[in-house]
């Protein structure tokens, strides 16, 4: 029979297809950097929320997952806003925060039927920063900052703070409103009056304090601010600014002056989790995991391990929702 | 050719050749799901979002800032614009030339090299441009001219979205002047013109609406792509003019929001479908002025 | 069109030859620029993501320490989508174009369709993630997964295909039709049997084209869900995932530069998947385009 050179078969096409499909999807599990021994724990975690507590977060689920190789954790950081938006929505188990949750929020989840639990496992000092070149500022009063920061300011350069300062512009950076770094600074600092508190929004503003770090380091005069974790993980890149009160005159936020509360943008890191959650037993041991070693995974970070009456408040809050 | 109809088919094949007709007309009708999907789904979120927000204010206000509640949208077009106009000052230019240089002057050989390069260069996914731009654009061209550029910056947003669309661009205006036939180019050499008169004054005009065309349709693309600019221009709505300063495009904008979940029927949810409506509006019209124009040289010749 | 006819009593001097050479130089460089940009886009991310490669790179897990980072989870992600999405667009495709192409009839229902197809391969491809988040995501509540990643993509590329089918199809002689219609066979069986095994390789380098579009595209799935930090492969289609031009984003976005170079690499493994997937386009056009002269 004479057969058309041009016709193909199609066995000929889907053989190699399957065979890729086949090999892909039989292919082994990766190999771990530690051969996690297969704790038989299996399960999903959803994590969401603050981007500053989100570098504590993925710490600890990458340990917990090398540790249990059958569970899967996802973190986001949809900002503090965002994460409990989700947790409402019943989207995640566990929202990251680097502030208290508002009433609003606790309202939503009282009307959704969501039950949870505060767990503290940090502390922040919230760095102001510089390009390394501003040699003219090293300490900066809460006045300057809100000048800079309120909403509707039109300061344009660092003259229009202080006259004693050249007339560069200001590159202004900070995070978005779905950030908790942007409730706890527009609080404190930039709209204490307000009911309402917001900052400036002419301004780069980003959820991901990765931008802001980029941006910061890439202009000059420019200022910025952020969990100081990102400031400790970029320090060739940034210079940091003192911070004045009023009160206290210039601190640097460190370890100890945030730890004893002398720096006075320190702030509390929380993770929130649902109760309903907890009755899984992955969610109960990977919050477990998290609590036992939460100083170990805040100061790996670079942010600061929390006070021994915190400490005590969460044993007491796990066994109270595990026991 | 699908209106030739043949009497010679076999009876009993009747009922599974209708099925099977069948179903074929329902995945080129599923092709028409997709548009109605795109066109209800921005719709109506954007309906529910100027339930909210004055249209006008929208349309007319250059104050963008969702958390105070001002949603003029100007910024963010400023941003897509600006940004569009500077690609299309790279790849206009540079891409209609390379089409005049690939389809009159070039010998095979280096057509034969050139092409596919540039047919890679097209293929390179937009992320990579934006890498591109933050690590060596900015660093190494924006910073050698204006030393104190910022890192984010819509001049460098700008180069490397030409870079993007430049194949397009040329390979489009390409093929509208080769299918300019040969007879008019000889009339011209015919008459004594140089090779670069026949090209400019024989060869482009005959391919202009080719080449409008593709400008058009790179001008589309430019203002679709989101990546680029996201990486390369960062997230400042403002209108600046300075090329070393930071802007925000209306898809950056839509990444940003979509990234951190704004929860759905909040206003910031609705306003990236609002602005995805802009776009599909701005995109949709480009797309049809070009495809009109391709219509009106395949007439011609 | 007008053609300007050159007066005949011009002067060939050596200023208009000299005119000449120097416009045929301005031409090639402006070529040229296209081209150098090309090699130092990839210079530079070769001279950056050259280090990063390693075994270990391509079977870790991303980290928040740049040494221990690798690209699995994004790598697996790219490929499950990648079969995903063609198992769904290419039956839709192929079939539509099939429809279009040998059984419409020539009215105006069928050219608004074709018209819609061409609009729809234009639309950028953030508008297909905004719709693949209120579709996928929220209203068929899909959530965060693969599934909705996957059905996004295949919107995306679908026109692709349809529109790459068509010309393929078109690309085969007419007489093979009419031959096998002539000697009995049905409509149907004259395009399965006879226009389809010769179109096929055309098909196969569209459908190849389109999914490496599709591939690099980052947009449409940060809108539609892909998630941030993803220690795991998904096993069903429900999971969280990513992609390999998320995970590329996400680093290029670290200031630290040991991140950027992480993201280089991540570029060169993409790159690399996108040449093989062109490589094997180009391949099979040739082995068989000249078989079909």
């Amino acid at each position: 029979m004479f057969r058309d050179p041009r016709r193909i078969d199609i066995a000929k096409i889907l053989a190699p297809v399957a065979l890729a499909t086949l090999l892909v999807a039989c292919g082994g599990e990766p190999t771990t950097s530690t051969g996690g021994e297969g704790s038989g724990l299996s399960g999903e975690i959803a994590v969401d929320g603050s981007s500053t507590v989100f570098p504590i977060a993925q710490a600890v689920a990458e340990d917990f997952q090398i540790e249990n190789p059958e569970v899967k954790v996802s973190v986001g950081f949809a900002g503090t806003g965002g994460g409990f938006e989700a947790f409402c929505a019943g989207d995640t188990q566990i929202s990251n925060a680097s502030r208290a949750i508002e009433p609003e929020e606790a309202d939503c989840l009282k009307k959704a039927g969501i039950g949870y639990t505060e767990f503290q496992i940090g502390v922040d000092g919230l760095a102001i920063v510089t390009h390394p070149d501003t040699e003219w500022v090293d300490c900066i009063t809460f006045e300057q900052l809100q000048a800079i920061y309120a909403p509707g300011s039109k300061v344009e350069t660092w003259k229009d703070v202080d006259p004693s300062w050249p007339d560069e512009p200001l590159k202004i950076f900070g995070p978005d409103p779905d950030s908790g770094t942007y409730d706890y600074f527009a609080e404190e600092v930039a709209d204490p009056d307000a009911e309402e508190p917001a900052t400036r929004d002419d301004m780069t503003q980003s959820a991901d304090d990765n931008v802001l770090v980029q941006g910061v380091e890439g202009e000059q005069a420019s200022i910025g601010y952020f969990g100081f974790a990102y400031y400790q993980e970029n320090v060739q890149g940034l210079k940091v600014i003192e911070v004045d009160d009023g009160e206290s005159g210039c601190v640097e936020p460190s370890a100890e002056t945030v730890k004893s509360n002398t720096y006075p943008l320190s702030r509390p890191l929380f993770f929130y989790v649902a109760n309903d959650a907890i009755e899984q037993d992955v969610v109960a041991q990977f919050v477990n995991f998290w609590v036992a070693n939460s100083a170990d995974y805040a100061t790996a970070v670079g942010y600061i391990e929390v006070s021994q009456d915190a400490e005590l408040a969460n044993d007491e809050a796990l066994t109270q929702l595990t026991g | 050719m699908a209106t030739e109809t043949f009497t010679l088919t076999s009876h009993r094949k009747r009922p599974v050749e209708r099925a099977i007709k069948i179903a074929l007309f329902g995945c080129a009708a599923f092709s028409v799901l997709i548009t109605v999907g795109i066109i209800y789904t921005l719709l109506v979120d954007t309906i529910t979002f100027f339930g909210n927000v004055s249209i006008v204010d929208f349309l007319t206000k250059a104050n963008w800032s969702p958390q105070s509640g001002s949603f003029g949208v100007l910024e963010l077009v400023w941003g897509t614009m600006i940004i569009t106009v500077g690609a299309m000052l790279v790849a206009g230019p540079l891409g209609v030339a390379t089409a005049v240089y690939l389809s009159e002057y070039a010998p095979a050989r280096v057509r034969r090299v050139v092409k596919p390069i540039l047919e890679i260069l097209a293929g390179v996914p937009t992320v990579v441009f934006g890498y591109f731009a933050l690590n060596f654009i900015t660093p190494e061209l924006m910073r050698a001219i204006y030393s104190d550029c910022g890192i984010f910056n819509w001049g460098s947003a700008a180069l490397v979205l030409g870079l993007f669309i430049l194949p397009t661009v040329a390979s489009l205006s390409e093929d509208a002047m080769r299918a300019v036939p040969s007879s008019l180019r000889q009339a011209g050499y015919g008459l004594g013109s140089s090779k670069l008169r026949v090209s400019m004054r024989v060869v482009l005009p005959a391919a202009l609406s080719g080449v409008v065309a593709a400008l058009i349709l790179g001008i589309s693309r430019a203002v679709g792509e989101t990546m680029a600019v996201t990486i390369a221009a960062g997230a400042t709505p403002q209108i600046a003019f300075s090329p070393c300063a930071s802007v925000q495009t209306m898809t950056a904008y839509i990444v940003q929001v979509a990234g951190g979940e704004a929860s759905t029927g909040s206003v910031e949810y609705g306003s990236i479908f609002a602005l995805g409506s802009t776009l599909f509006a701005i995109t949709l019209l480009l797309n049809s002025l070009s495809i009109r124009f391709v219509k009106r040289f395949r007439e011609v010749y | 069109m007008a053609v300007r006819i050159e007066t005949l009593t011009r002067r060939r001097s050596w200023t208009t030859r000299f005119g000449d050479r120097l416009a045929e130089a301005s031409l090639l460089a402006a070529t040229a620029v296209g081209l150098i940009a090309l090699t130092v886009l990839l210079w530079t991310v070769l001279d950056q993501g050259a280090t990063a490669l390693n075994w270990p790179f391509i079977r870790n897990f991303a980290s928040r320490i740049p040494e221990r980072a690798g690209i699995w989870p994004p790598l697996v992600g790219t490929i499950y989508l990648m079969l995903l999405v063609t198992a769904a667009s290419f039956p839709l495709g192929v079939g539509a174009a099939i429809y279009l192409e040998e059984f419409a009839p020539r009215n105006r229902l069928t050219s608004a369709i074709e018209t819609n197809i061409a609009n729809l391969a234009a639309v950028p491809s953030i508008i297909y993630g905004l719709l693949g988040l209120a579709l996928f995501y929220r209203a068929m509540n899909l959530g965060r997964s693969l599934l909705t990643g996957a059905l996004t993509l295949t919107l995306l590329v679908l026109p692709v295909i349809i529109i790459a089918t068509r010309e393929a199809l078109r690309a085969v002689p007419h007489s093979i039709r009419l031959g096998a219609m002539a000697l009995g066979a049905t409509r149907w069986e004259a395009v399965y049997k006879q226009v389809l095994p010769i179109a096929i390789p055309g098909i196969m380098t569209g459908t190849i084209l389109g999914l490496s579009r599709a591939i690099g595209e980052t947009a449409p799935l940060l809108v539609a869900g892909a998630a941030a930090f993803v220690a795991f492969t998904p096993d069903h289609l429900l999971d969280a995932y990513s992609a390999l031009p998320i995970q590329i984003f996400d680093w290029v976005r670290r200031p630290q530069p040991d991140f950027q170079a992480l993201a280089a690499g991540a570029i060169l493994v993409l790159l690399a998947l996108l040449l093989t997937m062109n490589a094997i386009a180009i391949v099979i056009r040739n082995r068989y385009y000249r078989r079909n002269r």
